[in-house]
């Protein structure tokens, strides 16, 4: 053992203790010291700022959305309406693990691949603390279900919430259109136009159709909840509420039973057709064929049946009567006769003797008739009656494209409509200024020749030619269409009419204005064209056929409607107004690929007449045949 | 006095310090009514709370019996068998969120926990026993007694924990008379060393002493828990929202507010006043513990008893200072507040063992 080192001095070891002790406590109380002054930095000095935190924490303004307006008919019955409905919605911002949590909300309830789909579409397209939808229409079991499980899924919410739901269904989608969900597009432009604040809480917004054009009107305000929520995010209870002021109702012109007969009539063919009121410009039935169903796109429509909406031949989502632009044919006829008229080429009892063909002076090019042979001795109204192309080749050229031009404008051709529909196109009518601006081209006489006839360069629209219909019918008034009619105030339950657009008004000569209504409505009877489609009409029908071509015909060469494939077959065209001495009813009608006016495009017409004016429903109808007429 | 004339409870409980216990109750009392707060007055919570007290408070009369020239011979074993299970952690420890720190003995077991006692036991027997020759020598191997299990833990990685086993090692050499000397120029190499500690720190070490810096880096992310719980505090106020009335508290704002984060919870309820009164409460039992150490008959009881104590309030100091955002997060309960049973069972065994040294003061001397 090794020898014991000297010892120490223990009292002078106890009193170094308690120096120790000493500088321990300093140390203590030093610590105590910075503890203290941080929480009176924290409770006393910074108080005002944290209660403003932990407040900002603990409150959320929670938007409400409004109700939005219903859109009703003419006869009040419901196109478009709200249903409520729990949804599953998912707060990104709010999940630590989105995949964890999918797997676990998919093994509480079913999620279908479709559903996931557009949830992963929906969520790229959203921001972090968005709530977006991956489920809708939950049954009550699975509402139950995920109330149970809440509260290990935060971010997952289940939500009360109003649905869009048009029950009218494919026939009516053209019209109504539908609503989506919001997307940066919409938002940058409710941004622009200071509406963002009122979108708040809703996620929807009028896409197409009335929905859009009326979006402002139907939206409402968005109320607000004043909310005390935890830190997932859940409402407490709620501290105060600025309620919302729900949409108004829209009621339109539109008879939802019109509607269903046009586009009955129709039977497999596509095509569109429009309906005025030539008095107020309301519209009675807008039918574009085929149609789809809007309810798919309500809450993001999955990307298969998108694609295979958007690419179908077909093309469901292009409404044919604002956006299909088509030559006229020989509907141009009845105002290009209006136009010789007035511009004093021609009179009523002039008759020209057709051969069967015209041909401009030192040209050997035959212009040919629709009739082989001809129609003989032709005045104003046999002209119009039996669609005789040469009497208007003829006058045709003796207005030449600018008359031609001018005056057809009046009519409305080869502008938009201004209907209270969004996408409307303008079609054309050409002249010889938008020819050398077009084409830098100067303009050939054959050009005015089949223009005459409604050939060429023109395009018009279904509604376009309705709206021109309208205005012989009414004698000059040019309308602005109109689908609404009044809307209802949420509040006081009135309705109030809608401001009427402002119309002008052509002079047209009165004795000018019978003869060619008494040329339209010798269309719908023996010789005339569409004879067969009028038979046994209670009311008397002023018309006009028409036959848009798809394929050029070469010269020399005949249509022939068995060698060509359907889809190459000519559109057929009629327009009408009925009845001829008091009209309430001013019709276009295109059907694709029908061929002829008088056989697919006038019953059509004709059933939806009788349907406004008698309340007679059409029983089965045959469209079609093969009369070789115009 | 006559040990034989009373009870044997009553002579158990002779050995308990009235001033500690009263201070340790009141403390206890707090910490009941927060953590019944925190839980929305969960039944479970509660009684859980007091069945871990009452068996906690059962551990401190227990270990108040135990004289503590017996307590001292614990040391050593204990010590060994530590740093034996320290090294098996190392070796077949199991992997919870990325860190090697629990053994598997039927049950999952922290060896750390282990030492917090194991070594100032073996600090203090070591001293105690060199007592009358104590040279350079013996603080030398103090401190690579110190060393081995800092190490092994700093290497599972569990910087908080060894941090504070560093500590209380510390302090019992400090206290044990490591000369100023020493202290000042390990102080100086330590500042010296931080940027090299920096570069062995794990990311998520590294990360949470930047969150600390500028918590708003991370608002959803590390830097959530600093942010909510210096809202709390700070909305508290002067006289706070009221038992039961903080809205950072009841709408789940605040994380962990049952355990490490409970003083979120308190200094949003019961406002400055509150935190003077807690802080004044750890005061008075390290200012009780101190004295009880300065009249220690034996060194080992006046190491012990002066090293728990300010060891306890460390652990409040960190607590504290890390749900008021001023230190990094690390998991440290607030001592005798926070709601767990580990925690609390090895702080009341360590009161416990404080007043074993009071009470058996008499009973050394003859």
């Amino acid at each position: 053992m090794r020898r014991p080192a000297p010892l120490k001095n223990l009292d002078r070891e106890l009193a170094r203790f308690h120096g120790r002790l000493k500088a321990g406590a300093g140390f203590v109380a030093l610590l105590a010291t910075v503890l203290l002054a941080r929480e009176f930095y924290l409770q006393i000095t910074q108080h005002a700022f944290y209660t403003g935190r932990a407040e900002s924490n603990r409150i959320s303004l929670v938007p409400i959305a409004p109700n939005r307006g219903l859109i009703l008919d003419s006869k009040g019955r419901v196109l478009a309406e709200n249903y409520s409905a729990y949804t599953l919605e998912v707060t990104r911002a709010h999940i630590h693990n989105l995949e964890a949590t999918l797997t676990e909300v998919g093994k509480l309830i079913e999620i279908t691949p479709g559903q996931l789909r557009r949830f992963r579409r929906l969520l790229a397209e959203s921001h972090e603390f968005e709530t977006v939808p991956l489920k809708s229409k939950l049954t009550d079991e699975e509402v139950a279900i995920l109330a149970a499980n809440r509260y290990r899924l935060p971010g997952i919410e289940v939500k009360a919430r109003l649905f869009r739901n048009y029950q009218a269904g494919p026939g009516m989608a053209h019209v109504v259109g539908f609503i989506g969900r919001i997307n940066d597009r919409d938002l940058k432009q409710l941004r622009e136009s200071g509406r963002e604040k009122n979108y708040q809480g809703g996620a929807h917004i009028g896409k197409t159709g009335l929905e859009q054009s009326y979006e402002t009107l139907l939206h409402g305000r968005t109320g607000f909840d004043q909310m005390e929520t935890d830190s997932g995010g859940r409402a407490v209870r709620v501290l105060s509420r600025i309620a919302p002021v729900p949409g108004k109702d829209l009621r339109l012109y539109l008879d939802r039973e019109l509607q269903e007969v046009a586009e009955h009539a129709f039977g497999d063919y596509l095509g569109g057709l429009v309906a005025l009121d030539p008095n107020t410009g309301g519209v009675l039935a807008l039918v574009s064929k085929p149609g789809f169903d809007p309810n798919l796109f309500v809450d993001g429509i999955d990307p298969v049946t998108w694609k295979s909406l958007n690419e179908s031949p077909d093309r469901p989502m292009v409404n044919r009567v604002l956006r299909g632009i088509y030559p006229p044919g020989s509907t141009i006829k009845p105002f290009m006769a209006m136009a010789g008229l007035e511009l004093g080429l021609r009179k009523p009892e002039d008759a020209i003797v057709d051969p069967g063909y015209f041909s401009l002076p030192r040209s050997r090019h035959q212009y040919r008739d629709w009739k082989k042979g001809g129609h003989g001795v032709v005045n104003l109204s046999k002209s119009i009656a039996q669609s005789c192309d040469v009497y208007y080749y003829r006058l045709a050229v003796d207005m030449g494209i600018d008359r031609m031009h001018d005056y057809l404008a009046q009519f409305g051709l080869g502008e938009k409509s201004g209907i209270d529909l969004d996408g409307e196109s303008a079609g054309l009518l050409p002249s010889r200024e938008w020819k050398q601006r077009r084409f830098k081209q100067v303009w050939y006489p054959g050009e005015t020749v089949i223009a005459g006839i409604g050939q060429g360069y023109h395009l018009t629209t279904p509604l376009q030619l309705a709206v021109a219909t309208a205005m012989i019918a009414n004698g000059g008034q040019r309308i602005e269409p109109r689908l609404a009619q009044a809307a209802r105030d949420p509040l006081t339950r009135t309705w109030q009419t809608l401001p009427a657009p402002a119309r002008t008004r052509l002079a047209i000569d009165p004795q000018n204005l019978a003869a060619v209504r008494e040329g339209m409505v010798a269309v719908t009877h023996p010789g005339g064209t569409a004879s067969r489609a009028a038979a046994g009409a209670v009311y008397t029908i002023a018309g006009k056929t028409g036959t848009a071509q798809v394929v050029g015909i070469k010269q020399g060469a005949r249509y022939d409607a068995a060698s060509l494939a359907r889809k190459h077959r000519d559109h057929a065209l009629f327009i009408a107004y009925a009845p001829a001495e008091n009209p309430t009813i001013a019709i276009a009608v295109m059907v694709e690929n029908g061929e002829h006016g008088a056989t697919t495009a006038a019953p059509i017409a004709r059933a939806v007449m009788d349907f406004y004016l008698t309340g007679k429903r059409p029983g089965a109808m045959t469209l079609g045949g093969n009369d070789a007429t115009d | 006095m006559p040990p034989t004339s009373r009870h044997w409870i009553v002579r158990r409980l002779q050995h308990l310090d009235g001033i500690l216990l009263t201070l340790v109750l009141l403390l206890l009392g707090v910490s009941l009514a927060v953590v019944a707060s925190a839980s929305g007055q969960s039944p479970a919570r509660i009684s859980g709370h007091l069945i871990n007290i009452g068996l906690a408070l059962s551990v401190m009369v227990v270990m108040a019996n135990v004289p503590p020239h017996i307590l001292s011979k614990v040391g050593p074993p204990l010590y060994v068998a530590g740093v034996v299970l320290l090294v098996g952690v190392a070796l077949f420890g199991e992997i919870r969120n990325g860190a090697r720190r629990w053994l598997n003995l039927g049950f999952a077991f922290q060896p750390s926990e282990l030492l917090k006692l194991a070594l100032p036991l073996m600090l203090a027997w070591y001293f105690q026993r060199n007592e009358a020759v104590l040279r350079s020598k013996h603080f030398l191997v103090g401190g690579a007694l110190l060393l081995v299990p800092f190490l092994l833990i700093l290497r599972q990685p569990d910087l908080g924990t060894a941090l504070m086993l560093g500590a209380s090692g510390f302090y019992l050499l400090f206290f044990a008379g490591l000369p100023w000397k020493v202290i000042a120029g390990g102080g100086l190499l330590g500042a010296a060393s931080l940027p090299v500690v920096w570069g062995f720190m794990h990311d998520y070490q590294q990360r949470r002493v930047l969150t600390l810096l500028d918590p708003t880096s991370d608002p959803l992310g590390d830097g959530y828990h600093i942010i909510q719980s210096t809202i709390a505090i700070g909305s508290g106020g002067l006289f706070g929202k009221g038992w039961a009335q903080g809205t950072q508290n009841q709408l789940d704002f605040i994380p962990e507010r049952t355990t490490d984060f409970i003083y979120a919870v308190f200094g949003e309820e019961f406002g400055y006043v509150g935190t003077i009164l807690l802080v004044g409460l750890y005061l008075a039992i390290v200012a009780r513990g101190l004295i009880i150490a300065a009249r220690a008959p034996t060194l080992f009881g006046r190491l012990m008893a002066a090293t728990l104590s300010l060891n306890l309030f460390t652990y409040a100091f960190v607590n504290m200072g890390m749900v008021s955002g001023i230190l990094p997060v690390v998991g440290v309960p607030l001592p005798l507040m926070s709601y767990g049973g580990t925690a609390l069972i090895t702080l009341l065994l360590g009161l416990g063992i404080v007043m074993s040294v009071a009470t058996h003061r008499q009973l050394n001397k003859t």
